[in-house]
């Protein structure tokens, strides 16, 4: 085994960048030329490179062939197991093997200082604001990373009931605080994301539906809805029907009366909607819906705008999911894992996934519902993230709850008042979508990253014309806010020109995305000419 | 300006920078800002009362140790191997941890070069092109293989074959997600713990969409004759989808060696551990499928100043992008285990790999011959090579031997009424003879 490339000549992160490749201004200096137009936060992200690469692949770093030989090949072994070469000593005949392993071999010091590296190249709720609209990306508090690593939470699913009561109890706590907080009469923790709460929600639909005798074939998906929704239905057999949202950006009543019949098996509703604003109407959508046979379903993404302000089970929601790596603070992981538990009337109970935990006799067990849908992951889901969750609403409680909607939606209120651009419908909540107006939406995001912060999501919903969907969440303050509304309104006034140049100051300059696509490379196996290995 | 006492810790307003914000926003009061419609406002409390981080973490641990303290010898798809300390160090940092998905990939070049690495890893593993940066765990990944059996075109039939023995939960998954496409799901006959090749034969047809085998098996078995399976598969154009997990693959003989279209499986095995079943699923295909892969890919690419980059690649498969048409419904997947995967699978390197997936052939071999010896016990059931687990008759009944086992400080699986299943690696080999002696016991 070799480190092969023992000595890192490259630059140094942080103090001084080099100019990456000759597009910038200086002359061997920092490449960024406007920086001193802005007061407030300037943030370089660091940018390992070697020999003109960014921080190389561990497979340029090393890599080692391990010969695999048969128990049948050659001499027997002799157990010394000798570095590097197995041949003989396996313990499996040679046609049940492979031939050989080829991959990275490098010392753990080597290793620490790769990932420490790529970890200096990333950007996370820690580094700055991070108002990615919908995401709800809050701070995670450390505390439940220390409750989630407890040795008592390092148990098998196949554990009798009597042997993890501690893993039950914990489980059915926090199915009881689910329940009070969407209003909901039961819950199931298992879907490991909220697309997979989607699909169970929508399959417990069918499943009723079936019960009464309904074939029912049809899901009303308003067009503001995440993408999630339309391809959740796809999957589960349904027609999508998609419905157009009325002027005010809210549900038209109107044409949802239109929409339903005999086929609707549900109508998927996120409230507030994806341009933050609260569906008014929604006493007499439920009714609609509920007129028409058809089921109503809460899309959680936006439940931290109303915790203990109002309540999906008292709308008339029937079936809702929570994201609980949004509104309960579990980490996002850079795209998982989340969950997505569950949360139905008592009516729909006896359909929720199996197995279920409840109260049995001083203790818990869990059970099979009458009439469950069967199973949407193979064990209980992402119980490390689920319990992540139960800490932080413990911690939170009632008042801190209430006081973190408050405080993202003053956020986001105040934020909206801060900025240039122009914010086409309101109330909002928790989020606001704000137009890009003659600028593009994806550049504006892309010259935002060098003023320190992270955009907002962009181009989404397509109902607003170059759409900054903009969510700060309750964990900024007046002063990060006005740093977020400062580097809005510098790209506001910039020229096309700027804009379409950025980024600069992140690790890498902008990546053409076209290119990656039309000629993909998806492991180091195929890198081709963009392989740097000498 | 004082600290606020009341509300949540993690929002930093001070009350004077509340009543400030409220100002320049033009309302008295947070409550004027919610356009609620009273008939809907909840005004009632949820009883939960709020804690210190102090108090919390003593209830959180107080409650969680009411789970008895045993040993584990389980395994049928949720398994442990040691993960380093400096697995959980790396992954930790915040800047891996509480990221988001790559959507501004400028910003994200550390994550998305781990998982462009993890990619790397599972193409080397099982010889196949494409593998994506994770599914939520392996039940859901063979759920995905099964819809994109209906997405490729040399696929035809609407028949899923799966093995007879197949975990029960992992089939309930897989029935979950063949109800949307009609997709049938259907037994074909095990002997002796792999598959039975005549019987699949008999029972694969022209309409059969896909053959999924596992090795090694539901019950440890390492599948012998994994090429004759794909031979069928292959001889009715039925996608060939393997599950296995990347230690197994280590060893043994690459998926795509033995006509594999699709590898899923259970990726946690590394950098995990034992989580009550949560996972991280594994998703490898051919390249001829890349377009209809489910979840999300990482690419190579360039930037402006020409330096090779990654970025999230190929995403008009996505739901963001193309909504009912996507080829899954997944968004938030499993990407930190795909990190922790990636760090661990480094830090053993390939020979660490190769000795860890040899270390569990050998230890289920030794720990069934000395099961094997002891009085009412006959270890292993099936005349295999195991990996990681075995089965074992008991004289007494199982359900039994495996209550008194519970009482002696150790789990096992009870697979029949006079079978247990027990699994044994680096995780749990130092108590092997304590083990040994309580089945001595209580047999």
């Amino acid at each position: 085994m070799s480190d092969g490339n023992g000595t890192d000549h490259g630059d140094a992160g942080g103090a001084d960048h080099g100019d990456p490749g000759g597009t910038g201004h200086g002359e061997g200096n920092d490449g960024v030329d406007h920086g001193e137009a802005v007061s407030g936060t300037i943030y370089d992200q660091a940018r390992w490179t070697d020999d003109g690469v960014y921080e190389p692949l561990l497979a340029e770093k090393d890599l080692t062939e391990v010969r695999i030989g048969g128990a049948d090949d050659g001499d027997s072994g002799d157990g010394s197991g000798a570095d590097g070469d197995s041949e003989g000593d396996s313990p499996l005949p040679s046609a049940l093997t492979r031939e050989s392993l080829e991959l990275p071999g490098l010392a753990e010091p080597s290793v620490a200082r790769h990932y420490v590296r790529l970890s200096e190249m990333n950007y996370g709720v820690e580094s700055g604001p991070f108002p990615l609209g919908s995401c709800t990306m809050k701070y995670n508090p450390k505390f439940t990373e220390e409750s989630a690593a407890r040795p008592a939470a390092a148990v098998h699913p196949d554990r009798s009931d009597r042997s993890v009561q501690g893993v039950l109890a914990v489980m059915h706590a926090l199915q009881d605080y689910l329940g009070r907080i969407g209003g909901m009469d039961a819950v199931t923790l298992q879907p490991p994301a909220g697309a997979a709460g989607e699909f169970t929600g929508i399959s417990i639909a069918r499943a009723y539906h079936e019960d009464n005798g309904e074939e029912r074939t049809e899901v009303v998906v308003p067009d503001s809805a995440h993408g999630t929704n339309f391809a959740t239905a796809a999957m589960a057999g349904f027609d999508v029907v998609e419905l157009p949202s009325g002027e005010d950006g809210r549900i038209d009543t109107e044409a949802l009366a239109a929409a339903v019949g005999e086929q609707t098996a549900a109508l998927m509703l996120t409230n507030p909607n994806t341009l933050g604003l609260f569906e008014r109407d929604i006493e007499r959508i439920a009714d609609i819906v509920h007129d028409a046979g058809g089921l109503l379903y809460y899309d959680g993404a936006n439940l931290n705008a109303l915790l203990g302000r109002a309540r999906p089970g008292d709308m008339g929601f029937d079936v809702m999911h929570y994201n609980v790596h949004k509104t309960f603070a579990t980490p996002h992981g850079g795209g998982g894992p989340g969950a997505g538990p569950v949360g139905v009337t008592a009516e729909l109970a006896p359909y929720l996934p199996r197995p279920h935990v409840r109260e049995a006799g001083g203790g818990y067990e869990l059970s099979d519902p009458e009439s469950s849908i069967g199973k949407v992951h193979g064990f209980a889901g992402n119980w490390l993230v689920l319990l992540k969750a139960y800490a932080y609403i413990a911690r939170l409680g009632d008042a801190g709850l209430r006081d973190a909607s408050a405080k993202a939606v003053l956020n986001a209120n105040y934020l909206a008042s801060r900025i240039d651009y122009e914010v086409p419908h309101g109330p909002f909540h928790h989020e606001f979508v704000a137009s890009a107006g003659d600028q593009d939406a994806a550049d504006v995001a892309k010259r935002m990253l060098d003023y320190g912060v992270h955009p907002p999501t962009t181009k989404w919903p397509e109902t607003v014309s170059e759409a900054l969907m903009t969510e700060p969440t309750e964990v900024e303050n007046r002063e990060t806010l006005d740093d977020l509304a400062a580097a809005f309104n510098a790209v506001a006034g910039e020229d096309a020109a700027t804009v379409e140049r950025a980024p600069s100051r992140t690790a890498a300059r902008r990546i053409d995305q076209v290119g990656a696509a039309r000629d993909p490379r998806l492991a180091w196996q195929d890198l081709g000419d963009l392989d740097t290995h000498p | 300006m004082t600290r606020k006492t009341q509300g949540s810790p993690y929002a930093p307003h001070t009350d004077s920078e509340t009543a400030a914000m409220l100002e320049a926003v033009g309302v008295d009061s947070e409550e004027a800002l919610f356009d609620i419609p009273e008939p809907v406002r909840f005004d009632g409390e949820f009883d939960i009362p709020a804690r210190s981080e102090q108090a919390v973490r003593g209830a959180v641990g107080r409650q969680l140790n009411r789970t008895d303290d045993l040993v584990e010898f389980l395994g049928r798809g949720h398994y442990t191997h040691y993960v380093p300390a400096l697995v959980d160090d790396l992954a930790r940092r915040q800047e891996f941890l509480t990221s988001y998905t790559q959507y501004q990939p400028e910003v994200a070049q550390g994550f998305l070069q781990a998982l462009f690495e993890y990619q790397s890893l599972l193409v080397e593993l099982t010889g196949l092109d494409v593998a994506n940066c994770s599914m939520y765990d392996a039940a859901t990944a063979l759920g995905e293989a099964a819809t994109l059996s209906q997405r490729v075109r040399p696929v035809s039939g609407d028949r899923v074959l799966v093995p007879e023995t197949l975990r029960e939960g992992k089939r309930a998954v897989l029935e979950q997600y063949a109800r949307g496409p009609g997709l049938a799901v259907e037994s074909y006959p095990t002997a002796d713990g792999t598959a039975d090749v005549g019987g699949l034969r008999e029972a694969v047809d022209d309409g059969t969409a896909m053959v999924y085998a596992e090795t090694p098996t539901v019950a440890g078995c390492i599948e012998e004759r994994l090429g004759a399976v794909g031979d069928v598969a292959d001889a009715h154009d039925a996608l060939f989808v393997v599950g296995s997990d990347p230690v197994a693959l280590a060893l043994l003989e690459r998926p795509a060696d033995a006509g594999a279209d699709v590898v899923v499986g259970e990726g946690s095995v590394l950098g995990l551990g034992t989580a009550y079943g949560m996972g991280m699923g594994v998703f490898v295909t051919r390249e001829g499928f890349l377009r209809q892969v489910p979840g999300r890919l990482v690419g190579a690419g360039t930037d402006a100043t020409d330096r090779r980059a990654y970025t999230l690649t190929l995403q008009t498969r996505e739901q963001h992008i193309r909504k009912e048409r996507a080829t899954s419904n997944i968004c938030t997947n499993q990407a930190w285990l795909a990190l922790r995967a990636a760090i661990h699978a480094a830090l053993l390197g390939p020979e660490g790999l190769v000795d860890l997936a040899e270390e569990c052939v050998r230890l289920p071999r030794d720990l069934a011959g000395r099961l094997d010896a002891v009085s009412g016990v006959e270890a292993p059931v099936y005349d295999r090579h195991h990996f990681r687990e075995f089965q074992a008759h008991t004289d007494q009944p199982a359900a039994a031997v495996a209550a008194d086992l519970e009482d002696e400080g150790f789990a096992v699986h009870v697979v029949d009424e006079h079978r247990i299943q027990v699994c044994v690696t680096d995780a749990n080999a130092h108590a092997v003879d304590r083990f040994v002696d309580a089945v001595e016991e209580v047999a």
